[in-house]
C-alpha cells in the first residue's frame, strides 16, 4: 500500500465534506474490495474517510411497506433480518450466495453496490487494462474471458458486474440514497446506478465525485417465490459464471435478472414478459444483442438452462 | 482497542491491517497470515463477537472495539470447547490454519443460533438447522490445504450439537 491519511467522520455531512477537502480522499467502509485493491496498489487514496460510525446502521420499514436500509448495514444483517427473509427472499439468498461468513459480516450495503469487477486484466498490474489505466487497452479482449460479459460490453471492456445482491436489488427495483459533495441528497435507480463502459469503462457507477450512499430503499413486497439461483466454478465462495434472481408468479408471470453475464445486473423488462412462453423466449429477448466471445459463448445456453431450473423451483 | 480481554493502546502507520498489528505489534502470533487477501481464513479472529478477516481491517479502524484471538478463547490448561474437540477429533494436520479454523467454527455455531441464514439453508424464513451441509456451507472462508475437513465438520457438530435440538450429520 502506498501512505495514505486517515480520519473518522461522525455524520454524513462531515463525511462527505472531509472527502471534498482532501483530494484522492475515499470513503472506507467495511473495506473488504478496497483493502484488497489498495494492497495490488490498484487503488491508491491519499486519505481514507472512516464511515463506519455514521448513523446508518438501520433497517427501517417505509411509510408504503417496503424497507430502507442504512448503507453501513452489514450483508449478514439484511440477509438476516425477519422481514428480508420473509418477504425479500432473492436478496437474502442473493447475499448469502456470495463470498463468505467473514466477508459478510464485514461488507456493507453501500460498500458491496461499488464493488469493482473482478476482470483477471484489471487485477494484473502489468498488463493494460482501460478501467485501471484509462487508454491503455483492453486486455481481455482476444484474452481469457471465460468470466467475462456477454453483452453490454464495449470495444474498451467486457468485464463484468460479479456481485450477487445488485441482482437481486435490479428485481425488486430497489433505489440507491445519497448525499452529495454538497451536502444535498438524491436517489437513483438501481437500474441507472451501474453505467455500461461505452468510451469510459474507469466509470463504472452513476455518482458524482465525493458522492456518498446513505441507504437504499426497497419497494413493498412482490409476493411469488423468490430464487437466486448461482452456478460458479466449485460449490462455495466463488464468483458466478451465470446468475439468476428472479421473483415468481403463480400466473407464469415474473421478474427476472441476470448476474455476472454484463457490466451491470442485466434485467430486460421486455424479456421478462415472455416468462410464460418459457426460458429459451426470454433469454432470446435478453441476449439478443449480445456479443460474446468464443471462450464465453456458452454463458447465453448456461443463463437459458439456469432460468429453466428456476421456473422449475417455482413450480414444484 | 481490548484484545483478548486486556486494553491495548497501540501508535502505527495507518497501513497496518489488524492481523499485522495483533501478530507483529502484540505478538498474538496464533492468528495466521496466509494469503493476505481475504481469500484463505487463516486471519479469522471475533471482533465485537463476530468473526472476520483480520487481513482486510485497518487496525487504526478498530479504535474501542474488542477482539478476540485463538489466545484469548482458550489456554494449553484451560481449553475452550472447540479447542478440545478440534483435538479429540483430529481436526488438523500442520495446523496452519486451525486457529482461523476454530475462531470460525465458535462463530458458526453463534450464527445459526442467531438465524442467520446460508447459501444451502432450505427455507430461510424457518429457524435454522444445523446439518452437515450446512457447517461445511458455512466454514467455506477457512482453507485447509491439509484437507482436515471432514474432521474440523465432527468436532463442530460436536459442540453445535451441545447447543442445538439436534445435529442431522
Amino acid at each position: 500500500m502506498i501512505p495514505f491519511t486517515y480520519e473518522r467522520a461522525e455524520t454524513p455531512a462531515a463525511a462527505v465534506a472531509a472527502v471534498a477537502a482532501t483530494p484522492g480522499a475515499k470513503f472506507i467502509a467495511g473495506g473488504t474490495n478496497l483493502l484488497d485493491l489498495m494492497k495490488f496498489q490498484i487503488e491508491t487514496p491519499a486519505h481514507l474517510v472512516d464511515v463506519r460510525h455514521l448513523a446508518l446502521h438501520e433497517i427501517e420499514e417505509t411509510a408504503e411497506g417496503g424497507l430502507r436500509i442504512g448503507a453501513l448495514v452489514t450483508n449478514t444483517e439484511v440477509a438476516s433480518h425477519p422481514r428480508v427473509r420473509r418477504d425479500y427472499g432473492v436478496l437474502s439468498r442473493a447475499i448469502v450466495a456470495g463470498a463468505t461468513g467473514q466477508l459478510r459480516n464485514k461488507a456493507t450495503t453501500g460498500g458491496n453496490l461499488l464493488q469493482r469487477n473482478r476482470c483477471p486484466y484489471f487485477y494484473n498490474t502489468d498488463l493494460p487494462c482501460n478501467k485501471r489505466v484509462p487508454g491503455s487497452g483492453c486486455s481481455a479482449i482476444g484474452g481469457i474471458s471465460r468470466s467475462l460479459a456477454v453483452i453490454g460490453t464495449s470495444e474498451r471492456c467486457i468485464a463484468q458486474n460479479p456481485g450477487d445482491m445488485a441482482v437481486a436489488l435490479r428485481v425488486l427495483d430497489a433505489t440507491v440514497e445519497t448525499m452529495n459533495a454538497a451536502g444535498q441528497a438524491r436517489t437513483i435507480a438501481i437500474e441507472d446506478f451501474y453505467r455500461l463502459p461505452g468510451e469510459t469503462p474507469e466509470i463504472e457507477f452513476e455518482l458524482q465525485p465525493g458522492e456518498l450512499i446513505t441507504a437504499v430503499t426497497l419497494p413493498p413486497p412482490l409476493g411469488g417465490t423468490h430464487h437466486y439461483h448461482k452456478v460458479r466454478d466449485r460449490a462455495s465462495y466463488a464468483f458466478a459464471i451465470v446468475s439468476v434472481a428472479a421473483v415468481l408468479q403463480k400466473d407464469g408471470t415474473g421478474r427476472v435478472a441476470f448476474g455476472s453475464v454484463a457490466p451491470k445486473p442485466w434485467r430486460i423488462e421486455a424479456a421478462e414478459a415472455a416468462l410464460p412462453e418459457g426460458p429459451g423466449a426470454v433469454v432470446s429477448a435478453a441476449f439478443e444483442r449480445a456479443r460474446p466471445m468464443e471462450d464465453n459463448a456458452f454463458k447465453i445456453p448456461l443463463a437459458e438452462r439456469t432460468l429453466a431450473l428456476v421456473i422449475a423451483e417455482g413450480r414444484a | 482497542m481490548v484484545v483478548n480481554g486486556i486494553h491495548r493502546s497501540l501508535t502505527l502507520d495507518t497501513r497496518t491491517s489488524l492481523l499485522d498489528a495483533l501478530r507483529e505489534h502484540l505478538r498474538f502470533t496464533g492468528t495466521k497470515k496466509g494469503c493476505d487477501h481475504g481469500h484463505c481464513g487463516a486471519c479469522t479472529v471475533l471482533v465485537n463477537g463476530t468473526r472476520i478477516n483480520a487481513c482486510l481491517s485497518l487496525a487504526v479502524m478498530h479504535e474501542g472495539d474488542s477482539v478476540t484471538t485463538i489466545e484469548g478463547l482458550g489456554t494449553p490448561g484451560n481449553l475452550h470447547p472447540m479447542q478440545a474437540a478440534f483435538l479429540k477429533h483430529d481436526a488438523f494436520q500442520c495446523g496452519y490454519c486451525t486457529p482461523g479454523q476454530i475462531c470460525s467454527a465458535v462463530a458458526v455455531v453463534d450464527e445459526i443460533a442467531l438465524g442467520v441464514p446460508s447459501h444451502v439453508t432450505a427455507d430461510i424464513a424457518a429457524p435454522m438447522r444445523l446439518t452437515n451441509v450446512e457447517l461445511r456451507e458455512r466454514m467455506s472462508g477457512n482453507i485447509c490445504r491439509c484437507g482436515a475437513y471432514s474432521n474440523i465438520a465432527e468436532a463442530l457438530a460436536e459442540i453445535a450439537g451441545d447447543k442445538h435440538d439436534s445435529v442431522h450429520l
